[in-house]
């Protein structure tokens, strides 16, 4: 396979990969914040419960 | 009886625990394999060429769109009429992924439609009714963000939801009611789908990782609520976060 031909798109290159870009950066982001605010919450209650136990 | 348990927090988010590494490990391989079958194994199309390859994203999206918001519909219902609040949960964490395959269906949507029909956008049934929808999820989003009292939020908010409920048949159905750019269904048929396996196949595949996709980050933050608003409840402290 033609690497060069793969990343080409017949052309279309930009609408392909701009799809694929952006389908990315937003189920991404669906998934990183959501397991950022879970961390965060998980540790400022297992502080809060060693602390007052 | 088991379903009633589950609506407990307390039952819900261990299992919901227990669920999570299960579902996303099973999305990350659908998703690898619906990748390599849509831009590796499925062959250009005759007509449209490399850019049907958008298709493996946009249909799978735009499908998530209206099935994230009649998952909502339906648990709005089930929350008006039995008074669980894991429902207003779920509908809560729901939401914004509702409106990000929203998004995502739009916009490559607009990147499929430049090239083949010569346009970024057009004020068509089809179109017009999926741009909806993301205003649906945002007005939806808007409301819940408003009310403080939470009870009061999630009523408003499932009032919207259900009264929007109107708009999935009038997507579902639009490319036939009206005249459109857009191309009439060519999965979700009564005579069976009209497309080739080769394309089929990575389509079917990727709308199931979306779909594990969905139920991961839904999982996720349904735990997170729960952490949130039972952080003073003595089973929590108990079990452990």
């Amino acid at each position: 396979m033609n690497w060069a031909s793969f990343f080409n798109m017949g052309g279309y290159a930009f609408y392909v990969w701009g799809s694929y870009a952006i389908a990315t950066v937003v189920l991404v982001l669906n998934v990183w914040l959501p397991l950022r605010r879970y961390r965060k919450l998980k540790q400022t209650l297992k502080q809060r419960y060693e602390t007052s136990s | 009886m088991i379903f009633q348990k589950l609506a407990a927090p307390k039952y819900f988010y261990p299992f919901a625990g227990k669920l999570l590494p299960w579902v996303a490990g099973l999305c990350i391989i659908t998703l690898l394999t619906g990748l390599y079958l849509g831009l590796f194994v499925a062959p250009p199309d005759y007509q449209q060429g490399e850019t049907v390859r958008i298709m493996f994203v946009h249909v799978p999206a735009a499908w998530m769109s209206m099935f994230v918001y009649a998952m909502m519909a339906g648990a709005c219902a089930i929350g008006m009429v039995w008074k669980i609040r894991l429902t207003d949960t779920f509908v809560t964490a729901c939401a914004p992924i509702g409106a990000s395959f929203t998004l995502i269906a739009l916009l490559t949507g607009s990147l499929w439609g430049k090239p083949m029909w010569g346009t970024w956008w057009e004020w068509d049934a089809r179109l017009t009714s999926e741009l909806i929808l993301l205003f649906l999820y945002l007005g939806f989003m808007a409301l819940q963000s408003a009310i403080d009292d939470p009870r009061r939020a999630a009523r408003a908010g499932a009032i919207l939801v259900l009264v929007g409920v109107i708009n999935l048949p009038v997507i579902h159905y639009s490319v036939e009611w009206w005249n459109t750019l857009h191309q009439p269904a060519s999965v979700a048929r009564i005579d069976g789908p009209t497309i080739h396996s080769s394309i089929l196949t990575p389509l079917l595949v990727m709308a199931t990782a979306f779909k594990l996709l969905f139920v991961s980050i839904v999982l996720l933050k349904m735990r997170s609520a729960i952490l949130e608003n039972e952080a003073d409840s003595r089973w929590l402290q108990e079990q452990g976060v």
